[in-house]
């Protein structure tokens, strides 16, 4: 038995729907072992147990919408010797940043009978848009297996071998024919960054962009090629207002289409 | 007299952000908050102006941990609005997925969540230290439900392979006949559970409640039935509206669902069962009476055994459909959208998850509304909280709170779900 102190690890969360921190725990055969390696000092999703800070790893999973979660942020930065993002919601805004296209004030009176008893943000934003981020880990949901490769590479103080080509590479290493050349099925595929494994064209569906784009996406000429396809203006300009609507090279390109 | 006050500020082992607030004053609990301060995402708002195809993606971003409910849900309301149904083998694969989804949401609640408190740990990974052979078979269960999502979804979380009329592929009999093996353990394994958890200690805490579930003339209830209640409730999903309303509260970012004219209500695993025991499988209806429950349970500490028994269930029915499967000649039924309402309710690992949507003549989403099984549950949990902190007020402070945690973790809430929800407080009150 080594007598050394485990790292310690915290799963923080913000406005989001859990799948991410969920990743961990889906690790069936792997989460025995990883807490044979660190010390999960702060997970409340999965313990009563809270050990105080500072802790060697934070994740951070959902996007910043209201005011007391924009200090929180702050607080968890300074008691954390590395921060990740995990998912779309902490690395972009998340489906939720949708509202930053319309006015927060009739979104809330759409949902809430009480308007006055709900406290948010006109905006939803990114972790990044409030302290400085180590690494962000992209995905709706995240990629369990990019997850251990995160961990363990903070742990192990290397850099996550976590690959920013676009989905169409993972197709091609996967050997699934272009759902787009081969069906003529728009596809966000090139433009978004891989981590997912390629799965939706596997299934025969064009992707919808869940990781967020990839580096230097050359979405004008996507969105030319699919109303070559058929795809009107008013539908390129969802397909890009998704899970990663805030992201900039989707918002603009949606931003461009939005008529 | 005893004064106190119960807070917890942050509750652990749920889904999402709650907390508790209970307040007892002369050994009478004065106030009982089941506060939820997750932050609210606006899913109904954002909904307007999609199109029916992208709404299954959509809803299922509600919640990490059940998207195939929401997405269940989202496909049934707007096939009812198009008039139209998914039947055959489509329909099998659609019950195969919710399978995978409630082993995959239940073996997580009884195994990580729940079992902890009665055993008395902090956490799962606490207890392995103990229960090593115990906590590997649920991460074994759990991962043979996550390898049928993942199969016929396309991955665990937020799967990819739902669209409104079916499937974007249908898988081929090899592919479902691969997961034989480790679903026919994964039943061993689940009668194995059912065993094990009718033997934790359960507080005497029987009370009289409306359960609300599903019925179906014949199954056990996933995507379809009427909506019927153990005191005479019997409607159409479509009535919904008509007997239930969400009421907005200022503690909570969740809206509190109510039974109008009676007010709190229970949905979920116990409600289910005490509505559907005749409609389980003959092994699962065997295995709760071996493991002493009758067809009723009025306990909801006892929650972990129901849960327990809907796991065995599940590996069993996806066993049956696995074992029946031809592939259909295609994997949608077409679709022509049309202006319109439609309405659903399926079975949620949590309970009955209701969906509403209007529709355009392109099929365009002009409004929404998602009543999410935790916010139904809420009322009940606080009216639990009351009686149980009355029944149990001498008991030690840091033991009472530890038990009214349990008490709320006996529903499994899903607080990322309420607030499309929680936090517990149970403060000591000063004279």
């Amino acid at each position: 038995m080594s007598t050394k102190q485990k790292p310690k690890l915290a799963v923080w969360k913000f406005a989001s729907c859990d799948g991410c921190q969920l990743s961990l725990l889906d690790c069936e055969d792997e989460l025995l072992s990883l807490v044979g390696e660190i010390e999960i000092a702060n997970f409340v999703e999965a313990s009563r147990a809270v050990l105080t800070g500072p802790y060697d790893l934070s994740i951070v999973e959902g996007s910043i919408t209201t005011a007391h979660d924009e200090e929180r942020i702050h607080r968890v930065r300074r008691i954390s010797k590395h921060l990740v993002t995990i998912g779309a919601c902490a690395t972009s805004g998340g489906i939720q940043a949708l509202r930053n296209f319309k006015d927060i004030r009739e979104f809330i009176s759409a949902v809430y009978a009480s308007p006055g008893y709900i406290e948010t943000l006109n905006k939803s934003t990114p972790i990044s848009d409030h302290v400085f981020v180590d690494f962000e880990l992209r995905g709706c949901p995240i990629n369990k297996h990019q997850l251990l490769e995160v961990i363990s590479a903070f742990l192990h103080g290397r850099k996550p071998n976590t690959p920013s080509h676009s989905v169409c590479i993972e197709c091609k290493l996967r050997g699934t024919a272009c759902v787009m050349v081969a069906n003529g099925t728009p596809c966000l595929g090139p433009v978004t960054h891989a981590g997912c494994g390629a799965i939706c064209p596997s299934y025969s569906r064009g992707c919808y962009g869940c990781f967020g784009p990839k580096e230097t996406p050359n979405t004008v000429a996507l969105s030319a090629r699919w109303s070559k396809l058929g795809a009107n203006e008013n539908e390129i300009m969802r397909t890009f207002r998704g899970f990663n609507a805030y992201a900039e090279a989707f918002r603009r390109e949606s931003e461009f289409h939005d008529k | 007299m005893t004064n106190k006050t119960i807070k917890v500020d942050y509750l652990a082992r749920v889904e999402g952000e709650g907390a508790l607030y209970i307040k007892v004053k002369d050994n009478k609990v004065s106030d009982v908050k089941f506060k939820i301060f997750e932050p609210p995402r606006f899913f109904e708002a954002f909904l307007r102006g999609r199109k029916y195809t992208e709404a299954p993606d959509i809803t299922a971003r509600i919640c990490g941990i059940c998207p195939v409910a929401y997405q269940m849900s989202t496909v049934h309301a707007m096939e009812q609005a198009f008039g139209v149904s998914v039947e055959g083998q489509l329909r099998e694969l659609r019950r195969l997925l919710y399978c995978g989804e409630w082993i995959e949401s239940h073996v997580l609640h009884v195994y990580m969540l729940h079992a902890p408190d009665f055993l008395g740990y902090q956490d799962v990974v606490q207890m392995a230290k103990d229960y090593p052979d115990i906590v590997k078979r649920g991460l074994q269960m759990k991962k043979a439900g996550n390898a049928i999502v993942s199969l016929l979804g396309g991955r665990e979380i937020h799967p990819i392979n739902v669209r409104v009329g079916g499937f974007y592929r249908a898988p081929s009999k090899q592919e479902l006949a691969q997961l034989a093996e480790k679903l026919k353990w994964g039943r061993d394994a689940a009668l194995g559970t059912v065993k094990w958890t009718s033997q934790l200690p359960f507080p005497d805490f029987e009370q009289d409640y409306e359960f609300v579930a599903l019925r179906h003339p014949s199954e056990y209830p996933f995507n379809e039935g009427r909506l019927v209640s153990n005191k005479g409730l019997d409607i159409a999903v479509q009535e919904y509206e008509n007997h239930f309303v969400e009421e907005h509260i200022e503690h909570s970012n969740a809206l509190h669902s109510i039974l109008l004219g009676k007010g709190a209500y229970f949905v979920g695993p116990l409600a289910r069962y005490n509505l559907n025991f005749d409609r389980l499988s003959p092994l699962a209806r065997q295995a709760a009476q071996d493991a002493g429950l009758f067809s009723t349970c009025r306990n909801p500490f006892q929650s972990i055994i129901v849960r327990s028994i809907e796991t065995l269930y599940a590996f069993d029915e996806a066993l049956r459909i696995i074992d029946g499967y031809e592939p259909p000649e295609r994997s949608s039924i077409e679709i022509y959208p049309k202006a319109g309402i439609g309405y659903a309710c399926t079975e949620a690992p949590r309970g009955i998850l209701y969906h509403r949507y209007k529709l355009n003549e392109a099929g365009l989403i002009e409004n929404a509304k998602i009543v999410p099984p935790t916010s139904q549950n809420q009322k009940v949990i606080e009216v639990d909280l009351r009686h149980f902190v009355e029944k149990s007020i001498d008991l030690p402070e840091d033991q009472l709170t530890w038990q009214c945690e349990q008490a709320i973790r006996n529903y499994d809430p899903c607080i990322s779900c309420a607030t499309h929800f929680l936090k517990v407080y149970i403060e000591p009150q000063s004279e």
